[in-house]
């Protein structure tokens, strides 16, 4: 486990030192990507500033609700790149190469890259977030500033666990896999604004079969110290780690369907 | 004018070839869709007050946007792009052909076949279950079709004149990222023009990016007055043809800066 | 106890069928088709320790799936297959930590970094022990003669200096298996021979297993005492080189090098095959006329520069081979 955690540094260490050999290029993706996320928020802004609130949800509490996903998701989007390509992998036949080391496969893809670049949208999040803890009116103890990190940690393992499952595809299907990419951005837009704004078959998706509202609105209602739905909002940050313990073992069934068809 | 039907052909061609992209693809937009109005329909219904567009308006908006997704300059013409990467670029001028009509017409073919493509499931889906009304009038469902040819002139000039200032940087993605975003918000693809602050009205409306987007999508619900088409089309054009010449000059300097470097 | 033993293995393949035109493209949008291939059909060997074999075949013949299924990448319909006492696919981990693999069209190196980067990547995840890597390393780079670029980003390396670091690579953590992949594919001569070299001196001094799948026949005669040639996933021979030709064709070629251009050469028993200007190939069976009485019979009768006897290119063996197992 820990060789397994030293390995992914030094993997992290090689993605970082290659990235750097472009420097120009990666200030102006992350420069792109940080005001294309600033410009998403923009218009929330804008929306509240016309219609003053939403369901009883002011800017500041939605901000904390945007600033909470947007790190999440550039979290796993940073690390997940290896999933993320791995259709063009399978296609291109260099995930033999991976087999043919004695290392689990989905710790070679994890280390694959660490997408430097996804600093544009993390940052935006974090200034978000930032802006939005000063601007509310609610008492922050030790135990809402962990339950924010455990949440936000349980964000990124929940879309780095729906990336691990679009790159499980690719074993049955080498077309395009956008239908993830659907969940995934459109969870980052829904998890923007309270559940409850959603109609009901929309909210139980994002609860019970893609756990978002798990790492994202009920922590958050735990934080604002609004009445949740059931007791157990502070625990529920676990779900996204569970969710992808979940898909890492779907993942194991596709490399066994690999390498019985032989792609 | 065959060649420029067989390159539209060839696209559709590859665009069957992934039945799942084209299904996903369909269903991605569908469920953005659907996220945007059920945000914006918790909007409407937190507020009486009287708006700059009614909410059904705002659905119309939303859903040709859908619509008329890739018709935005989303990216550059990959094949230019790594023509001028590699200096091959040089040989374009051997051509008996215009470079910039050439690249222009590239641009169009990319904007449409994706967009009829896309468009048509999509009127069909969001007109008989997701509330996209027909044209407010037959003067406005007229006005319409003037102005989407308009915002593809736009769309077709702004693509082109990216592609083209790749001559002048060597990772373009700087000057790309930055119109990008300006285009995407600007155009109303994030929310509705007229939802921004009132102050923010008479730039928004002296901007080009509005006619690629919102002034098409308004006339057709009758935001806009049918009336006013002739003024809007103008406006359109002036832009597509402010974008054209600065196009062509840039293209004119830069290919004369090519050839004397020897490059 | 043989390294790897292959019994009977089968593997059949089901592949898509891709419709042309337009309208093909609509249908297969709704139903989808598709063929079988049989990729394996029941074929055996047994490789020992410290053998250079050859592996070759035409394309589609089977041998990049044979070698995934001796890799563990790929499971068998049926058949046996244990690799150093173990079963491949079961024990992929186990069975990879002791064997290589070199392909030569992809490269295994970070593309951005220095190959020496890539090799220290390696080592931690093959966990090769700082000693053991630190010797090898020196091996490896003195072997192959790594020293003046290992500092160059490997995108930068020509393809030659780029072969040798992915040997290089392939053995830091001493395997006792490698396999090979093409890899002289596109190199210069220079390079080609000195790749040649490093890999007989691998199985000369260092007895490491390989096994080479080529198409460059000038890398099997240089290189393998036993060649495995497959085709249409069964074995058609298994042996030695020679064994290889003489079962096929005992004939020999006699060129010569005429004075006169159009001088016409006639033997009763040889045929020519090929002439290019004063050069003319004959073909002759060393059985009936023995080399030196038809080159003696010839010289006797034309004006000749020069002449020598070689054994017909292997490719030829190899395609007759083929057409022989067709008919």
């Amino acid at each position: 486990m820990l060789d397994g955690l030293r390995l992914y540094l030094r993997y992290m260490g090689v993605s970082v030192r290659s990235q750097m050999q472009y420097p120009a290029s990666f200030v102006m993706l992350s420069l792109g990507a940080f005001l294309f996320t600033g410009v998403e928020f923009v218009g929330i802004w804008a929306l509240l500033h016309r219609f003053g609130s939403v369901e009883g949800w002011t800017l500041p509490e939605i901000a904390l609700l945007y600033g909470m996903v947007q790190v999440a998701f550039s979290i796993s989007d940073a690390t997940s790149r290896g999933f993320d390509t791995f259709a063009s992998m399978i296609k291109s036949g260099d995930f033999d190469r991976l087999l043919l080391r004695p290392r689990s496969t989905a710790l070679q893809l994890a280390g694959q890259e660490l997408t430097l670049r996804r600093v544009g949208r993390f940052t935006v999040g974090l200034l978000v977030l930032l802006w939005a803890a000063s601007h509310l009116d609610i008492a922050w103890s030790s135990a809402k500033l962990s339950l924010l990190a455990a949440s936000i940690l349980g964000g990124a393992c929940l879309f780095f666990g729906l990336i691990v499952l679009q790159a499980t595809l690719a074993f049955w299907t080498t077309e395009s896999l956008e239908i993830v990419n659907t969940v995934t951005y459109g969870g980052v837009e829904t998890a923007q604004y309270p559940l409850t704004i959603y109609r009901p078959w929309f909210r139980k998706f994002f609860t019970a079969v893609i756990p978002l509202a798990c790492v994202n609105y009920f922590p958050a209602l735990a934080i604002l110290e609004r009445p949740a739905p059931f007791a157990l909002p502070w625990v529920s940050p676990l779900v996204g780690v569970a969710f992808l313990a979940m898909t890492l073992q779907v993942w194991r069934l596709g490399i066994r369907r690999y390498c019985s068809t032989g792609s | 004018m065959r060649a420029y039907w067989a390159i539209v052909s060839a696209r559709f061609r590859t665009l069957l070839q992934y039945r799942a992209a084209a299904a996903a693809g369909f269903g991605t937009q569908c469920f953005w869709g659907l996220i945007r109005i059920m945000v914006l329909q918790a909007f409407y219904r937190a507020t009486t007050a009287a708006q700059p567009m009614s909410l059904p308006q705002v659905v119309d908006y939303i859903w040709l946007g859908q619509a008329m997704f890739a018709m935005l300059p989303w990216s550059i013409d990959f094949e230019v792009a790594a023509m001028i990467r590699s200096g091959t670029v040089a040989y374009e001028l051997l051509r008996p052909l215009d470079l910039y009509s050439l690249w222009f017409s590239r641009a169009a073919a990319a904007r449409t076949a994706p967009t009829v493509l896309r468009a048509v499931p999509m009127f069909i889906a969001a007109g008989l279950f997701f509330g996209l009304r027909p044209p407010a009038s037959t003067a406005a469902g007229a006005a319409w079709l003037l102005t989407m040819l308009g915002a593809l002139l736009l769309a077709c000039a702004i693509s082109a004149l990216l592609t083209i200032s790749l001559l002048w940087t060597i990772s373009g993605e700087g000057v790309v990222q930055l119109m990008l975003n300006c285009v995407v918000i600007f155009s109303g693809m994030v929310i509705p023009l007229p939802l921004f602050p009132d102050w923010a009205q008479s730039t928004l409306n002296f901007l080009p990016f509005r006619g690629i987007l919102d002034v098409p999508a308004r006339i057709y619900s009758g935001n806009l007055p049918a009336g006013e088409v002739a003024f809007l089309f103008a406006h359109q054009l002036l832009w597509a043809a402010a974008f054209i010449v600065a196009g062509r000059c840039m293209l004119a300097r830069g290919m004369r800066r090519l050839v004397v470097q020897g490059g | 106890m043989p390294q790897i033993l292959v019994e009977n293995l089968t593997k059949t393949f089901r592949i898509a069928i891709r419709q042309p035109g337009l309208w093909g493209a609509f249908r297969g949008l709704l139903a989808r088709r598709y063929r079988t291939v049989r990729a394996l059909d029941g074929i055996s060997f047994s490789i020992e320790a410290g053998e250079l074999v050859g592996y070759i075949g035409p394309n589609g013949a089977g041998k990049s799936t044979t070698v995934k299924v001796l890799a563990g990448i790929l499971v068998p319909d049926s058949g046996r297959c244990e690799v150093l006492g173990r079963v491949p696919w079961r024990e992929r981990v186990a069975n990879v930590r002791q064997v290589g693999a070199v392909f030569g069209q992809r490269t295994q190196l970070w593309w951005d970094l220095p190959a020496i980067e890539s090799f220290e990547l390696l080592r931690d995840i093959y966990r090769v022990p700082a000693d053991s890597y630190a010797r090898t390393r020196a091996e490896l780079i003195e072997m192959l003669d790594l020293a003046p670029f290992l500092d160059v980003p490997v995108r930068q390396l020509s393809l030659g200096q780029r072969m040798r670091c992915d040997l290089a690579a392939s053995l830091l953590h001493s395997p006792t298996l490698l396999y090979l992949d093409e890899p002289t594919i596109g190199l210069d001569a220079v390079s080609k021979l000195a790749v040649r070299d490093f890999i007989r001196r691998l199985s000369r001094e260092r007895g490491v297993t390989v096994l080479l799948t080529t198409h460059d026949m000038d890398d099997i005669e240089a290189l393998c005492t036993r060649v495995i040639v497959i085709s249409q996933g069964q074995i058609l021979s298994d042996g030695t080189l020679e064994a290889l030709r003489a079962r096929v064709t005992p004939e020999r070629w006699l060129i010569v090098d005429l004075l006169e251009p159009n001088d016409a050469l006639t033997d009763p028993d040889a045929m020519e095959i090929r002439r290019d200007g004063s050069r003319v190939v004959l073909r002759f069976d060393p059985r009936v006329v023995p080399a030196a009485e038809l080159i003696s019979r010839i010289t006797a009768r034309h004006a000749v520069r020069d002449l020598f006897v070689e054994n017909p290119p292997i490719e030829e063996i190899i395609a007759r081979l083929y057409r022989e197992e067709q008919t």
